[in-house]
């Protein structure tokens, strides 16, 4: 497979699944702010810093209100991070991988553009948003399927998995910050419900909470989830989950001993993490350097399968 | 609501399906019953379920030019397909054959001895003002002494209803792979048709080319690596050039995944290292192929891509230098080549044409610019033409001031009034021009597409079939009247 192809395909599937947990991201902050009493509700403005957009979000000088936050999130095609930027870059990177993916993929993820685009309004108003972003997450849960039902296990399957799974325990670790801030004082008598409402709705825009139960047989608190969702080694959103399958799939591909270091590095570091004692700001702070791991991964896949950087100017000049 | 045929066609032209009276000619018969027992409403449904299915399987050219959001347009198509009798393609299809073969003795000779030039029928100034002739390019010796292994060969039919060439695209030729898509989706909304006649399949073509490619392979022992080399995804037939690499289970590549390396053989930049290639179906144009053998600001190509392909190292199809023949001054000369290189009778004639560079022809066109056509030479896509009867006598002086500057750059012709065809618009079935691109594929044997791409002016009395100025296409059908 030729090199610039595993990084289109890679960044195929990291543009999907960031566009599916970009949405999980904004339907479990929805869902915070219902559940939440007033005067202790997140508001929006958090997850322009945990989606790593902040000074692109400053830049456009938008207010800092819940419908300027979500349709940044959600419809500003000039936040490359937007679940309708995430789904037209993939689809822009499927069309120039019409050879590798199966058709049935492309007019799939044709479709899914097209319908994301034309259902915009319905993600901007409260009433209709979270029907849009279940249909976002539905969409790409069947692409996830087609692609798993009709392609070979070749070298392609292999980097969108590779992406997939880097992606995903990326977005995990973000998921799970948006719930490090800390709400309330810490152990208040009073707030006990509202946290586990809280952790809650973790489980559940991951879609976890039913594998949560199954797996650990008790009520839900803050530390089993923190177990369950950075730890657990069978959910397949689970941090630690998605890096032993970056490692699985690495280890089909010729040259990958120096990239198996450092996953190898990022799953020891969840291995020793502290996750029963942290307090928030320590959460927050481990999260940090999980996203720090996942970025060595990313740069020793990119430098051991992708085209030199250099050949990267090449193409923007031409494409000018 | 039904359908009159005998409204349907207009005087003094050509039609396809429908004769003078109004009865169907009898290839079509089959089509007309149908689409009368259809109906326009029911006709509009299944163009309707046509269209839908064309955007959902992403089939798409690309238009330049256009401003920021999408740069795809869905690919139209006209769902009533342009039908031709299967004994009178074969004779068409005859007629390719040899020109086609002329061609390429002719661009051999040209790079060789020029025999043609030497014998006094071919003039010698015409290579020597040629801008699609390479210096690098004489002497050498391609596989099979072939250099335009893909031609896309325009034909036009007049209102007296005989087949005209009116161009050979030698270089890069597009839309092979619109035919194909096109029959797919016509065969998914007019199923009843397919069942009770006898049309000639179109979907073997991407096989018939890749075994041509495979066949010039320099590596005889190896199973040959053969690629697409695309400009990439800006140009106007990405699409094609992705579809044929899908079809034929070959990399598609850019300039950028090539290297040539110090043993002068190309290689491609793959997760697992460089690999060699042996076979480069190239859709960039000769100027871009190699900074160190053409334009030096190519980011597209490949340096030093001709010195790996002189060596023998590599083969391209077509040959850089094929060009040569895609000129339209050339082109009048292919009757005399065919006599000249094959000692036989053209089957396909020529549009009459007049060449500007010589002195008394350019008299007669000046002084009827107003019922020609004049052509640039290497124009393409129906661009900086003059429409003689319908130009303005501004724009007729223009061209004027440019023929008596630049004689060698153009050539005219009589406008030929293009054939028509059954076409649904407006909600109903009105007569629009055709043409019809057939390609041939020259190598170890000669093929030709059964049929070929059928463009249609959409615009009512409109001559221009580009759909880069909104053209149309349908599904071309070579009916065997004898299965």
């Amino acid at each position: 497979m030729l090199s610039r192809v595993a990084e289109n395909i890679y960044w195929l599937a990291r543009y999907l699944d960031r566009a599916e947990n970009t949405a999980r991201l904004v339907n479990i902050n929805s869902n915070l702010l219902l559940d939440l009493p007033p005067g202790h509700r997140p508001g929006w403005l958090a997850l322009i810093d945990i989606t790593g957009s902040r000074e692109l979000f400053d830049a456009r000088k938008m207010r800092t209100e819940e419908r300027d936050i979500v349709h940044f999130l959600i419809a500003d095609l000039d936040n490359p991070g937007s679940i309708l930027s995430s789904v037209r870059s993939a689809r822009e990177n499927a069309r120039t991988l019409r050879d590798v993916l199966p058709n049935e993929v492309w007019e799939h993820m044709n479709e899914l553009f097209m319908e994301t685009k034309d259902a915009l309004p319905a993600a901007l108003s409260k009433r209709t948003r979270f029907h849009f972003l279940q249909r976002i997450i539905r969409g790409m849960q069947t692409l996830t399927g087609e692609l798993e039902g009709t392609m070979s296990r070749n070298d392609a399957f292999t980097l969108l998995m590779l992406g997939r799974h880097l992606e995903r325990a990326d977005m995990t670790s973000r998921i799970i910050d948006v719930r490090s801030a800390q709400l309330f004082p810490a152990d208040a008598p009073g707030f006990q419900p509202f946290d586990t409402i809280q952790w809650l709705n973790l489980l559940k825009s991951l879609s976890g909470y039913q594998m949560y139960r199954l797996s650990r047989r008790t009520r839900v608190s803050r530390s089993a989830v923190l177990e369950f969702v950075l730890r657990d080694s069978q959910f397949p959103r689970a941090c630690l989950f998605c890096l032993k399958q970056v490692e699985h799939f690495l280890s089909a591909l010729p040259r990958s001993a120096g990239v198996l270091e450092g996953v190898a590095g990022a799953c020891r570091f969840l291995d020793t993490a502290k996750l029963a004692t942290v307090d928030q700001p320590g959460l927050h702070a481990l999260i940090d350097q999980l996203q720090l791991h996942i970025m060595v991964v990313h740069e020793g896949i990119a430098q051991a399968y992708f085209p030199p950087p250099a050949a990267v100017t090449a193409q923007s000049q031409a494409q000018k | 609501m039904s359908i009159d045929w005998t409204r349907y066609c207009a005087a003094g032209l050509h039609d396809e399906l429908i004769g003078p009276g109004g009865g169907a000619r009898v290839a079509g018969r089959a089509l007309v019953r149908h689409l009368s027992e259809l109906g326009s409403e029911e006709i509009g449904v299944r163009q309707h379920a046509a269209e839908l299915a064309i955007k959902v399987m992403g089939v798409t050219f690309t238009v330049y030019h256009q401003q920021g959001g999408s740069i795809d347009r869905a690919w139209p198509l006209d769902i009533i397909p342009r039908i031709i009798a299967a004994k009178e393609w074969n004779r068409i299809a005859s007629g390719l054959k040899q020109r086609v073969a002329a061609l390429n003795h002719f661009i051999d000779d040209v790079y060789h001895a020029q025999r043609i030039v030497k014998d006094g029928v071919f003039p010698h100034y015409i290579i020597a003002s040629s801008k699609n002739f390479r210096a690098n390019c004489v002497g050498i010796n391609p596989p099979q002494g072939c250099w335009a292994h893909i031609c896309g060969t325009d034909l036009v039919r007049d209102k007296d209803g005989t087949f005209y060439v009116l161009e050979d695209n030698l270089r890069v030729p597009s839309g092979v792979s619109y035919m194909i898509e096109n029959r797919q989706v016509v065969k998914r909304v007019l199923p009843e048709l397919f069942e009770n006649t006898a049309i000639l399949p179109v979907d073997d073509y991407p096989s018939q080319l890749h075994e041509m490619l495979v066949a010039l392979s320099p590596r005889r022992e190896h199973l040959p690596e053969v690629v697409v080399l695309t400009p990439g995804i800006y140009n106007s037939a990405y699409f094609e050039h992705s579809y044929l690499a899908r079809q034929m289970g070959c990399e598609l590549v850019e300039g950028r995944d090539l290297a040539v390396h110090e043993d002068d053989c190309v290689y491609m930049q793959t997760i697992h290292g460089w690999t060699r290639i042996d076979v480069i179906y190239r859709r960039i144009d000769d100027d871009f192929l190699d900074p160190e053998s053409f334009r030096a600001d190519s980011t597209l190509g490949v340096p030093g891509l001709m010195r790996a392909w002189a060596k023998g190292n590599v083969a391209l199809a077509n040959a850089p230098g094929a060009g040569v023949a895609d000129d339209k001054l050339v082109y009048t000369y292919v009757p005399d080549m065919i006599r000249y290189y094959l000692d036989e009778d053209p089957i396909l004639p020529n549009v009459p044409s007049w060449r500007c560079a010589e002195p008394d022809q350019l008299e007669h066109v000046l002084h009827h610019l107003d019922s020609l056509v004049v052509k640039p030479v290497d124009g393409s896509g129906g661009y900086g033409m003059l429409m003689g009867p319908t130009a303005s006598q501004r724009e007729r002086n223009h061209f004027a001031a440019q023929l008596k500057t630049a004689p060698r750059d153009f050539i005219a012709q009589p406008v030929i009034t293009l054939s028509t065809v059954p076409t649904f618009v407006n909600d109903r079935i009105e007569a629009r021009h055709v043409d019809l691109r057939p390609f041939i594929l020259s190598g170890p044997k000669t093929y030709v597409t059964t049929g070929g791409l059928t463009r249609v002016a959409l615009r009512e009395g409109s001559l221009v079939v580009n759909s880069s100025q909104g053209g149309g296409s349908k599904d071309t059908w070579i009916v065997d009247m004898e299965a």
